[in-house]
């Protein structure tokens, strides 16, 4: 199949956050100094665990954020030109095909053989009957569903299990072998530290997410290749399948509103506490007043704003894909120009404090340049509330977005989000027998990625935020009532 | 005292006056009343009279901040500027698209929205308290630790999932109070009881850990260990020394959207059908009524600067060490 390759711009953004990632850990892993809060983050079982549900989201989601556009099949070929397909598709569609083109006529139930309405149907001897009609995908493969269905999803479930597990035996094989390797221990003692937890790295904990996941997932391909797994929407599109896409809006959502705020934050923060003056009353009054604005009114004024704007300007967009795309990239935009003010102000505070310290006012007596001071002495030291905020910043945005999704501001009504699925689910609700699976689905899934994005923000603010640290040693310090024997994970959970 | 209240007002006008200029930079800088015009009549069959008339309707058809055909003072008067956002320092909202006063709506609108804003906030306040008092005194116990991951659990579940599940499990399946709707005077209560609710678990999971996590910092402090020291209870410990002192930052913290609790929820009142300002921004926001969206964002900020200047002031109230110069 040939195609064309189409880089939408939050794709371009999220290449270039990939990009900055790796330089960013290429950098850390060569300095010792960096590295160090890592290896705490690295020893939190909760952080951990979170991590690894988080590296599945995020595989969906840079699988997702691939776009191509394919060739039409039966083109006219003959000016050697292919036609390409107005549907911008992404590496995730190709892949869940499947699901993507099974659409069913409306709504049906997860696991459901048989639409979710009642309709009339014309037998072939003139009489009419109604009934519930049959999907044409889910479970069509059975000859009577009412008997056969049981048994085939079990049979489907233990098969997808088994290949998880599998599967699961061979990373874990693999990890071992490898870390046994580097250790220069032999397999089996490795193994055994690994399942008491006497490693430093809570593999244990990785591994039992990892079954899980591992696990869902077997059963998940297993069964979404012949049912509807989540059941189908109202125009008969598979719920999973709106879920699996969710996910990178979700994470777009969270991640490049944080790169579009950073710069704002950053120059204007560090630039209020370092020059003071007059430079920090104006920048001062300025996030006052920007932060004085109700944040959800702000967003909608400005999204209201937008939508007139994309509106009286059509000319501007190609394709459905690009104009529902550069609508997600403004609502990062807005959602960064209205949340810079929290960080610039901490970030204020603390070039505040560092202006003061004894190296830089070293460095002001050497005469090094007000520039180089701050890239080489600040910066880096302002780094951990940079990083603290943004990964705390992310379960935030996500849960945001479905509730702006809501109002009426959120991401275009063609893009699939959390947002746009609850929206759609919630007029269902008052339907007697309940249409109650999109909700499910998009709690599940929200629900997963947000607690996960949580677990693993505490875990790096225990392990960068001085502060955190040393109430937490205090938190542990303190006389404790009813103390009993206590377990060794606690502390860091226990502060914060 | 006085002195220091003016003061705090007067710093709050050019605050005031930005976020006036944001929103007439956003309304009518960034899209020109045409293209509003062009949008609300629909963007195809549009006719030059048509946006016109609508312009006149509006009183959007002057110029943005110079009007040269007029004489003095009117040249600064006549303008969108002037009579579309300087006045509304004076309270004039204008008018909505349905051609009610925004100015009477809001004034009657603000009265469902306390009703369920006002609960919320004292009863969250009571609670999280609570909550995170009794963590706190059974801290680094498995009370504690589960008590914390309920919290992040709590806090990892969007608030359209509370209250669409409150309104499934209380109104449709036990039908214990109706879904939705609103009543007047006594008749109000039984609408009133599930919003509520769901308010105050919805914002339980990250209060209650924030107020855990004040509870410990204080904990740590010298003057505790000196109660202990004296041989004070833990009971007495927690509740007269820490709690006290513990409410300084929880209630200079919660002062702040006191004022704010006039423009209600917007979910929770457009989910419960509660005719408060939150519905009403909702309403406006779905149906493009940028004057209505407008004058919020003005009350919003108003009221959000209310709560700074009050907060400023509940700190010298609850703490005498801080001295207002």
């Amino acid at each position: 199949m040939s195609f064309k390759p189409v880089i939408l711009w939050t794709d371009a953004l999220v290449y270039l956050l990939v990009a900055v990632i790796i330089a960013f850990a290429w950098y850390v892993r060569r300095n010792e100094h960096l590295l160090a809060p890592w290896r705490r983050v690295g020893h939190s079982k909760s952080g951990m665990a979170a991590l690894t549900v988080l590296v599945f989201f995020i595989a969906i989601g840079l699988l997702d954020s691939v776009h191509l556009r394919p060739a039409v099949e039966n083109s006219n070929s003959g000016n050697g030109e292919k036609a390409y397909s107005v549907d911008v598709l992404s590496l995730l569609d190709v892949i869940a095909t499947p699901l993507r083109t099974r659409v069913e006529k409306t709504y049906s139930a997860p696991f459901a053989a048989h639409l979710y309405a009642r309709e009339t149907v014309e037998l072939p001897d003139g009489t009419q009957l109604r009934e519930y009609p049959r999907l044409k995908f889910g479970g069509a493969h059975l000859q009577d569903p009412e008997t056969q269905l049981a048994a085939d999803v079990a049979w489907r479930v233990a098969a997808g299990a088994g290949l998880g597990l599998l599967l699961w035996c061979v990373v874990v094989a693999s990890l071992t072998a490898s870390l046994a390797n580097r250790g220069g221990g032999n397999f089996l003692p490795t193994l055994s530290s690994m399942w008491r937890g006497a490693t430093e790295v809570p593999w244990n904990a990785i591994c039992i997410v990892l079954a899980f996941m591992l696990l869902l997932l077997g059963t998940a391909l297993a069964l979404s290749t012949n049912y509807h797994i989540f059941g189908t929407d109202k125009v008969g599109q598979d719920v999973f399948y709106q879920s699996l896409k969710s996910i990178r809006t979700g994470l777009v959502i969270g991640t490049l509103t944080t790169l579009m705020m950073l710069p704002f934050a950053l120059l204007l923060g560090i630039m209020a506490g370092y020059f003071r003056g007059w430079v920090d009353d104006v920048i001062q009054y300025l996030y006052t007043t920007l932060s004085s604005i109700p944040g959800v009114l702000l967003i909608a004024a400005t999204v209201l704003m937008m939508q007139v704007y994309i509106e009286t300007h059509p000319e501007l967009f190609d394709t459905v894909a690009a104009r529902a795309d550069l609508r997600l990239l403004f609502l990062c935009v807005i959602l960064g120009v209205t949340s810079w003010t929290g960080l610039c102000r901490l970030l204020r505070g603390e070039t505040l404090k560092l202006r003061e310290t004894e190296y830089i006012q070293a460095a002001h007596a050497f005469g090094v340049s007000h520039w180089r001071i701050i890239s080489r002495h600040i910066l880096p030291n302002v780094m951990h509330i940079v990083l603290i905020s943004t990964v705390m910043d992310f379960s935030g945005l996500v849960l945001a977005e479905a509730v702006l999704s809501y109002v009426g501001v959120g991401v275009d009504p063609s893009t699939i989000s959390f947002g746009t699925m609850i929206n759609g689910a919630r007029l269902e609700m008052a339907r007697e027998p309940m249409v109650w699976w999109a909700l499910l689905a998009a709690f599940s899934f929200m629900f997963a990625l947000v607690l996960s994005a949580n677990l693993f923000a505490d875990a790096v603010q225990n392990a960068f935020d001085p502060r955190v640290r040393i109430l937490s040693a205090k938190a542990r310090m303190l006389p404790l009532r009813g103390r009993r024997e206590m377990s060794k994970a606690e502390p860091a959970e226990g502060s914060s | 005292m006085l002195n220091y209240i003016i003061r705090r007002v007067l710093y709050a006008i050019p605050i005031l006056i930005g976020v006036n200029l944001i929103t007439f930079t956003l309304f009518f800088v960034v899209n020109s009343p045409d293209d509003m015009a062009r949008m609300q009549l629909g963007i195809k069959r549009v006719t030059p009279e048509a946006i016109t008339k609508w312009k006149q309707e509006r009183g959007y058809d002057k110029p943005l901040v110079f009007n040269d055909g007029e004489e003095g003072f009117a040249k600064f008067t006549h303008t969108i500027f002037f009579e579309k956002s300087a006045a509304m320092f004076a309270f004039r909202f204008g008018r909505a698209d349905d051609g009610r006063d925004i100015a009477h709506e809001i004034k009657t609108r603000m009265m469902p929205s306390l009703a369920i804003a006002l609960p919320v906030f004292l009863l969250g306040l009571a609670v999280y308290i609570v909550f995170a008092l009794a963590m706190v005194f059974f801290r680094a116990t498995y009370v504690d630790f589960w008590g914390v991951v309920l919290c992040v659990a709590l806090m990892s579940i969007s608030s359209l999932f509370y209250i669409i599940g409150g309104q499934f499990l209380i109104s449709k399946l036990w039908h214990l109070v109706p879904i939705s709707g609103y009543g007047d005077g006594p008749g109000a209560i039984k609408f009133l009881i599930l919003p509520v609710i769901v308010g105050v678990i919805s914002a339980a999971g990250a209060n209650t850990r924030w107020y855990r996590t004040i509870f410990l910092e204080e904990m740590g402090k010298d003057y505790v260990r000196t109660a202990r020291a004296k041989g004070l209870s833990e009971n007495v410990v927690l509740l007269r020394h820490v709690l006290r002192n513990a409410m300084i930052p929880i209630l200079t913290g919660a002062v702040v959207v006191i004022p704010l609790l006039f423009l209600g929820s917007l979910i929770v009142e457009s989910f419960f059908g509660i005719p408060g300002l939150g519905s009403y921004t909702i309403e406006a926001i779905n149906s493009q009524d940028f004057a209505v969206v407008r004058a919020m964002v003005f009350l919003g900020s108003l009221l959000y600067i209310v709560g700074l200047i009050l907060t400023d002031i509940s700190y010298t109230l609850v703490d005498p060490r801080i001295r207002l110069e």
